[in-house]
């Protein structure tokens, strides 16, 4: 038998499928049920016309098993198409953060100023706190976040990661 | 133009009858009672009254399995709902095609914890295909033709749909016909790519060792690819093993066919997948009950896998040559592609293949001591088998040690005629099972051979039997034990036989009577054949109690988590070592 290739990899999948209830479940429960992992999931309605909503989830697990999860998902009545953005050429990917930060002084205006590093946006303030908004690559939110931390963060929330290949193609 | 007015109810019939349906097997309760309502207005559907809802799926299996069609079922919410599971789950890992209607509490009170209330479609998702709730009667012709539609495409299984009351009671004009109905997305693929037909050719040519590994696709994809594959494997001279779930496709007579594979398959099937060079699935997912150890399994061979389900593929198995499509069109293919190739197997290699194989089939794998005071239940089935050869049988199983015998000593040599619960291995699968095939084939001769732990589990469908009258035998092989719990506590856990012992079990004479069957018993060797005629002779509903000898075993036998090679022929086979640790945790 050929052996198999145990190194585990991290993928990043688009999924069409119609906008109808149930769905959602339909596939975190396949992830749950088979034992696969998510990392982020993102989901949202993309045509309305043709009600379809498109899931962009991030998974990780031996090529067998990505092999597995590309077909299980594909195999789900409501599913139109699965791409593996990782594997099948460039991509983009992109998150959105929501970040308040609880401060005075000095920390205030040093938050402000890692905030214009970053080009965060702010999206609401008083006297005592910023909640910026900050777009881009998982790991440079990460790195924001890291930042805030000591300048009096209280509040993160995140999106999880939506993907497009690049190039003039679509799904 | 709009349709005439009809309700939820109506509209759920008129549909059932244009998909061809003629018998729905069900229960009523009170989410439903509006298309009991409706089904007691017409005369086209008949309904089969069971006697548990887990048994209305497993008769809509039998039903499926026997004829090809889709099987109906139609049961209440809540409770209804949920005894239905372990038949939809079952439909589901054997890929039999159900469409199961559920009732539903009125849309307004979902959510609310109503009476009979459970969350059906969200208890449903993971053991069926698909699912579906419908919110109006104007969806619904659609949803039910989709159902059948998804049903029975591609990889058969199991659709729920659920139906609120005030669904089947509210009234529209839109139905739509069977014709009108396109599924957005769900389009399986049939046809395969030449490509992979080609590389298929190429690489079976070069077979020294090939071997045919069927499974129950082939059975699934229709008559003709039971037809194809033996005209695919005598054409080549090729050997054929089968799963349990395939059984029939190639006839048990035919020299070429070496037995069913597996755990409790032949010496010759398992050494000869060990050995091959090239095997060709046709039909069968690799399940464990089939590969054993899995770095063992079948080491040195180029492995073709043919599968209508692409998730099938590298699953358990990593193959060299996927082959996407429906068995009956691949095979074709596959066949005229062969021809046209000229390619010829080598005929010196593939007659020293021939001569393991009858080395290997020399060992006389099945054998086992005969008695003359006690039934051995090997002996039990295999007269059954002579006594009903000619007369075209179904035969349904319980799970365990019979059913294991059943596939070992019943030669099949038609499909569509062995009914048998296989990935979930539900016991109490094979009565209603049995009536399911019964009402498909009024005339024909239908037996359960049942165990008698196994009968209990869904015995109330005696009572099915005999309010429609229907014929089927169950041939009860008795050896008071669970039989299968009790092989492995021996093998396994040091003969500490816990819990596998049914104290107090009913006489199963009276309790035939009671129900208004024929009971008949045998307990020595000389009066089997007698009784067995009997039983086939009347033209009653018979529950036969065959006792057997209760030490008896099931060999041949590849311990779990060993090899292939590693099998037990026999009580008198020591295992060369004691079972593995990781083999100790495998089921």
């Amino acid at each position: 038998m050929v052996p198999k290739d145990q190194t585990i990899e991290r993928r990043t999948m688009a999924v069409l499928v119609d906008n109808e209830p149930g769905v959602l479940a339909r596939v975190i429960g396949l992830f749950s049920g088979r034992g696969y992992n998510i990392e982020s999931l993102t989901v949202s309605e993309v045509d309305p016309d043709r009600r379809l909503s498109r899931i962009t989830v991030i998974t990780s697990g031996t090529p067998q098993i990505i092999e597995q999860i590309k077909a299980q998902l594909e195999r789900l009545v409501p599913v139109h198409r699965v791409s593996d953005l990782t594997r099948e050429g460039p991509s983009v990917e992109r998150e959105l953060v929501l970040v308040k930060v609880n401060g005075r002084g000095n920390k205030r205006v040093e938050s402000l100023r890692i905030a214009d590093i970053f080009r965060a946006r702010v999206v609401d303030s008083s006297h005592q706190h910023f909640v910026f908004e900050m777009t881009g690559s998982s790991e440079k939110l990460d790195v924001f976040i890291d930042m805030m931390r000591p300048l009096g963060l209280v509040d993160v929330s995140r999106t999880g990661v939506v993907a497009i290949a690049r190039g003039p193609k679509g799904l | 133009m709009a349709s005439p007015q009809m309700t939820g109810s109506e509209i759920v019939l008129k549909a059932l009858c244009d998909q061809g349906v003629d018998v729905i097997f069900g229960y009523p309760g009170g989410a439903v009672l509006p298309i009991y309502d409706a089904l007691h207005e017409q005369n086209a559907l008949r309904h089969i009254l069971v006697r548990h809802e887990q048994a209305a799926v497993h008769a809509a299996e039998g039903y499926a399995r026997s004829t090809g069609k889709v099987g109906v079922v139609l049961v209440t919410s809540g409770p209804g709902a949920t005894n239905a599971v372990t038949g939809l789950t079952d439909a589901l890992m054997d890929s039999v095609p159900v469409v199961c209607l559920t009732g539903q509490v009125p849309t307004h009170l979902i959510g609310n914890d109503a009476f009979q209330e459970a969350d059906t479609t969200g208890i449903t998702r993971p053991c069926t295909k698909h699912n579906y709730l419908v919110k109006s009667a104007d969806g619904l012709a659609r949803v039910i033709h989709e159902a059948f539609y998804v049903a029975r495409s591609g990889r058969p299984g199991p659709v729920v749909v659920d139906l609120p009351k005030d669904v089947l009671q509210a009234k529209s004009d839109s139905y739509v016909g069977p014709e009108d109905i396109k599924h957005q997305s769900y389009r399986p693929q049939v046809k395969a790519d030449s490509h992979a037909i080609a590389a298929a050719v190429q690489m079976i040519a070069k077979a020294k060792r090939p071997l045919i590994y069927s499974g129950g696709g082939v059975i699934n994809s229709g008559d003709k690819a039971s037809v194809l594959l033996s005209r695919f494997a005598r054409a080549l001279g090729v050997p054929v093993t089968s799963t349990l779930m395939g059984l029939g496709a190639m006839p048990a007579s035919d020299p070429l066919f070496l037995g069913m594979l597996g755990m409790h398959g032949t010496y010759e099937a398992n050494l000869a997948m060990y050995n091959c060079d090239v095997m060709i699935n046709v039909g069968a997912r690799f399940d464990d009950r089939v590969t054993g150890r899995l770095d063992e399994f079948s080491p040195r061979s180029q492995k073709i896998h043919i599968d209508i389900d692409p998730s099938s593929i590298n699953k358990n198995v990593v193959v060299d040559l996927p082959i996407i499509g429906d068995v009956t069109s691949v095979l074709d293919d596959l066949v005229k592609a062969w021809k046209r190739s000229g390619a010829k197997l080598n005929q010196k290699a593939l007659k020293a293949w021939w001569a393991e194989i009858e080395e290997w089939r020399g060992r006389d794998c099945l054998k086992f001591a005969n008695s003359k005071s006690i039934i051995k239940p090997q002996y039990a089935i295999q007269r059954l088998y002579e006594l009903t050869k000619d007369r075209d049988a179904y035969i349904t199983t319980e799970v365990g040690q019979h059913q294991m015998w059943a596939a070992q000593f019943y030669k099949f040599e038609k499909p569509r005629h062995w009914m048998t619960s296989g990935g979930l291995g539900t016991m109490g699968y094979g009565l209603p099972a049995a009536a399911g095939v019964q009402v498909a084939h009024p005339e024909a001769l239908v037996i359960d051979i049942a165990g008698e732990a196994s009968i209990l589990m869904n015995i109330q469908e005696l009572s099915t039997v005999a309010q429609y009258g229907l014929p089927v035998k169950v041939f009860i092989i008795n050896n008071q034990w669970m039989g299968m719990v009790r092989q492995w506590q021996e093998l396994l856990h040091g003969g500490r036989y816990s819990q596998s012992y049914t104290a107090s079990l009913p006489d199963f004479v009276k309790l035939a009577d009671a129900f208004g069957a024929l009971g008949l018993r045998a307990s020595k060797p000389g009066e089997l054949d007698d009784k067995i005629m009997e039983m086939i002779e009347s033209p009653r509903a018979v529950v036969f109690d065959c006792v057997v000898d209760q030490t008896e075993n099931c060999f041949p036998m590849i311990p779990s988590g060993a090899a292939h090679y590693e099998m037990l022929l026999g009580p008198e086979d020591k295992a060369a070592k004691p079972v593995s640790e990781e083999g100790m945790v495998l089921v």
